[in-house]
């Protein structure tokens, strides 16, 4: 075996789905002990390129190679037995199940008919002491969070032998030191001579990590280069096909009254925990305060009894001077709240309306969209063709069921619907998750738009560049409390981490 | 199936003994009386221990089963069916006519499970819709052909119900029948011996097995499942399908084991009564198998108070109308189902079609 022997290599795959081409002759190689990186955008066909390699889909056309040879891969199984691993971005994880039980399924051992718990245990701690891995088999996987349960993913590739493991966005759950973490894992695998794949959106992380790189773009390969030979403006211009400005132009804004002001607010999630603690914070008109932290501390929580969606169980929540705790979603909305929630195809649309109908779901029921409890089609209409050209919604009529749309043009028409009323405060929870480039740029413009306008924004994200761009102040959330609200200008990328990893602030 | 959840059951088990061991005290030993009640209360429950392991099978495996009922209805008709053939066309002893039955019940309880496996797994129809559509089916099925059989004078049967081969015999269970005055707990028909066994068999299986693992993962994650090579519809079919003869057994119950007839309807609410237990169970065999106990114990006062009519004390004359007490097991299932015993947890997928 020579060092540069080409493990698995894709030639010319093509795959439609109805309405896409989200694969169209792809190419691609991967070397031993290499990582290679695949960057592009959501919906570039990444994902649907793995899923062929894995053999959850069929490509139409092209062949794959494992090991030089033709590999015939029909499903998960064919893949698994060529030595392919694939750690899923949404884990394919079983709550309820241990550790161990999640990773021997399907691959299960058996003693007299009964399934062997403790060799496949043994196993795991050996494969974990391996490579560092430090995790119990006797865990239920629900109680682990979210980093763990990314190792027992790839505990579960290396306890079937794969010497070929694909990452899909493996850092999108994890706090900067969680991914540095995962990196640690990902140079020991590799000098071990197991060879990754490594899909991601993020170049920081491509830059710092990957052997080579390839980057995708609309289901083609648009062109491979080394971290060496490429920065990070060159590289998100391969993957976006014209430049892009990285950074947000943001000018120096004096805060003004207070709007919103949070006092030891409480709530329950609907398992009935409490995943909201004692939370207090204030933001005023012309500032962007930021929530950042790792998904599931306590955000979604937060922005739902804020809007009024859920009754927070204790504490109080003052808006524009007035008392609003538990007040519905409707009272929120008339007070001069916007909303762009966390999960717009659930909360932020009604999928299965038009786009004019959507556009109207905070007013519909008064003038002048209703009269006499009669909609009025002129109305909504006029509505729709106003706020569709000055937010570029991409639609083909305002007459298109909202859930037609791209997940950018869907997150427009939320933000063209909240934005364009005459409102005091924004909460975006989540604004750009999902989203191709060009659209986060156009959200991003728009939050800023609103604050240089005076508006408060509180700006809730799991993203950690898109807090610091943005936000004004940031207030860091780990397990449903503010561990430290501090200026965006008095702190850094790092510092920043180590809260969301649940360090305390000395000073807040 | 936590330990309060247990609690409840013997408590409310206890209540229903205790009321028949007050009135009937003057005329008959407690022990007897306590013995008598466990032996009807483990009978009676069979259907609904079926029942629930029927749902369990399906449940686990990511599929809703209302269908039950509709089962256990199309099962007693064709098993009963079937023997009578045997008997009386064939010339079958009894004996063998009527575990010939019981093959022809688990198998159309079986069939039935097919359809509703098809529904809604290959043609990803909402679950409710299908389990609705088998209950309907064995409604208008059953009814049809025991009016066309039995009181058509141009059909086989010549427009009358032949003499039924009887029911299923007894079977003593070795030295545990042997015990004095308990020992008659031990002496009963077979299918009910097979659904107590069926109870253990299957949370073996479920939890210790590989077949359990699988299963309990599509039912949970079916995506995880598939993604390390598991096949979820054949693990989703084959569960449907065993939980079809789960209730295809349990409507055997009905016209081989208790009575020697067919009448339309006769499943009466059993099959949703043990989708309750199923749920009460947490959908653990050996849970739900407790809750179809407590459904049993009610059934069982009803019948044995029958025995004490006459000593029922006036001031609660209300439990001379049998009606009141019949109605039972149905108030329990309402009472239980509004969650008196706190929350219960179905399987993540249960009733989600798998789309890859």
């Amino acid at each position: 075996m020579t060092e540069n022997q080409i493990v698995l290599e894709a030639k010319g795959i093509t795959k439609q789905f109805p309405g896409v081409l989200a694969c169209d002759n792809v190419n691609f190689d991967l070397r031993k002990g290499e990582i290679h990186a695949l960057l592009g955008e959501n919906g570039a066909g990444k994902s649907t390129l793995m899923n062929l390699i894995y053999g959850l889909h069929r490509p139409d056309k092209g062949e794959i190679f494992v090991n030089g040879k033709t590999a015939a891969i029909h499903s998960p199984k064919d893949s698994i037995a060529l030595g392919v691993g694939m750690v899923h971005q949404h884990f394919m994880l079983i709550p309820v199940f241990d550790v161990a039980e999640n990773v021997m399924l399907g691959d299960e051992t058996v003693k007299r008919g009964s399934l062997d718990h403790k060799s496949v245990a043994a196993r795991i701690l050996e494969i974990s002491a391996q490579y560092g891995l430090n995790v119990d088999p006797n865990t239920l996987v629900g109680s682990l969070p979210v980093g763990i349960q990314q190792r027992v993913e790839i505990v579960k590739t290396l306890y079937r032998h794969a010497e070929i493991v694909i990452l899909d966005e493996p850092t999108a759950v994890l706090t900067p030191q969680e991914a540095e973490d995962l990196f640690r894992i990902m140079r020991d695998l590799t000098a071990r001579g197991v060879s990754i794949i490594f899909i991601t959106h993020k170049l920081k992380e491509v830059l710092a990590i990957a052997d080579r790189i390839t980057v995708m773009r609309a289901g083609r390969v648009v062109g491979s280069t080394t971290p060496q030979e490429t920065n990070e403006a060159n590289l998100a211009s391969m993957m976006v096909g014209r430049e892009v400005i990285l950074t947000v132009d943001k000018k120096d804004h004096e805060a003004e009254d207070e709007i919103l002001k949070v006092e030891g607010l409480s709530a329950r999630d609907q398992r009935d925990l409490e995943t909201v603690h004692d939370v207090s914070f204030t933001v005023r008109g012309g500032e962007v305060l930021g929530i950042a932290g790792v998904q599931g501390n306590g955000q979604t929580e937060l922005s739902e009894a804020l809007t009024g969606l859920i009754a927070p169980t204790g504490g109080k929540v003052m808006f524009a001077g007035l008392d609003v705790t538990g007040k519905t979603p409707r009272m929120m909305t008339e007070a001069g709240l916007a909303h762009i929630p966390e999960d717009r195809q659930r909360h932020g649309l009604v999928l299965a309306y038009t786009v004019a109908d959507n556009m109207a779901l905070c007013d519909y029921y008064r003038a002048p969209f209703s009269k006499g409890g009669v909609m009025q089609p002129q109305a909504l209409d006029e509505n729709a063709r106003r706020l569709i050209s000055e937010y570029d919604v991409r639609t083909p009529s305002p007459y298109v069921n909202a859930g037609k749309l791209s997940g950018g043009n869907q997150q427009k028409v939320i933000v063209a619907r909240e934005l364009s009323r005459n409102v005091k405060l924004v909460i975006a929870n989540q604004p750009t998750r999902g989203l191709d480039v060009g659209s986060i740029e156009y959200i991003h413009s728009e939050i800023i738009k609103m604050r240089d306008r005076g508006v408060a924004v509180l700006l809730i994200s799991a993203e950690l560049d898109e807090i610091m761009a943005l936000s004004d102040r940031i207030a860091v959330m780990y397990r449903g409390k503010i561990v430290a609200t501090v200026e965006t200008k008095k702190t850094t990328r790092e510092q920043l981490g180590l809260w969301m990893a649940g360090a305390q602030a000395q000073a807040a | 199936m936590n330990w309060r959840r247990f609690g409840v059951v013997a408590v409310v088990i206890a209540v229903l003994f205790g009321v028949v061991i007050v009135i009937g005290k003057s005329q008959t030993p407690p022990l007897i009386i306590i013995t008598s009640m466990l032996t009807t209360t483990i009978a009676v429950a069979t259907p609904l221990t079926l029942g629930a392991l029927s749902g369990i099978y399906c449940e686990r495996a990511g599929v809703v089963n209302i269908g039950i009922e509709g089962m256990m209805l199309a099962a007693a008709f064709f098993g009963w069916l079937a023997s009578l053939y045997m008997n009386s066309i064939f010339g079958f002893a009894p004996t063998p006519s009527l575990i010939i039955g019981v093959f022809a019940a688990i198998l159309s309880g079986a069939l039935f499970a097919l359809l509703h496996a098809a529904l809604s797994i290959t043609f990803k129809v909402d679950q409710i819709i299908g389990g609705t559509v088998v209950n309907i089916l064995a409604i208008g099925v059953t009814g049809f052909l025991n009016r066309q059989l039995f009181f058509e004078k141009n059909s086989i049967f010549g427009g009358n119900v032949p003499h039924a081969p009887g029911v299923l015999p007894s079977i003593r269970i070795p030295i545990l029948a042997d015990i004095p005055i308990f020992g008659g707990i031990f002496d009963q028909q077979p299918i009910t011996i097979a659904a107590v066994a069926l109870v253990f068999i299957t949370h073996y299986v479920l939890f210790y097995t590989r077949w359990g693992l699988r299963t309990r993962a599509v039912g949970e994650h079916p995506r995880a499942a598939d993604t390390v090579g598991i096949n979820v519809a054949f693990m989703r079919y084959a569960n449907v399908l065993i939980g079809g003869c789960m209730a295809g057994l349990g409507g055997a119950y009905f016209t081989l084991q208790s009575v020697s007839s067919f009448e339309p309807l006769m499943t009466n609410g059993r099959g949703f009564i043990s989708l309750a237990a199923m749920i009460f169970g947490n959908w653990s065999p050996i849970g739900s198998w407790a809750a179809s106990l407590v459904f049993g114990a009610a059934q069982a006062m009803q019948i044995n108070l029958q025995i004490f009519r006459e000593l029922i004390p006036p001031q609660w004359a209300f439990l001379q109308q049998s009606y009141i007490v019949g109605l039972a097991p149905y108030l329990l299932t309402m009472l239980i189902l509004t969650g008196v015993v706190g929350k219960t947890i179905p399987p993540a997928a249960d009733g989600q079609p798998y789309e890859k």
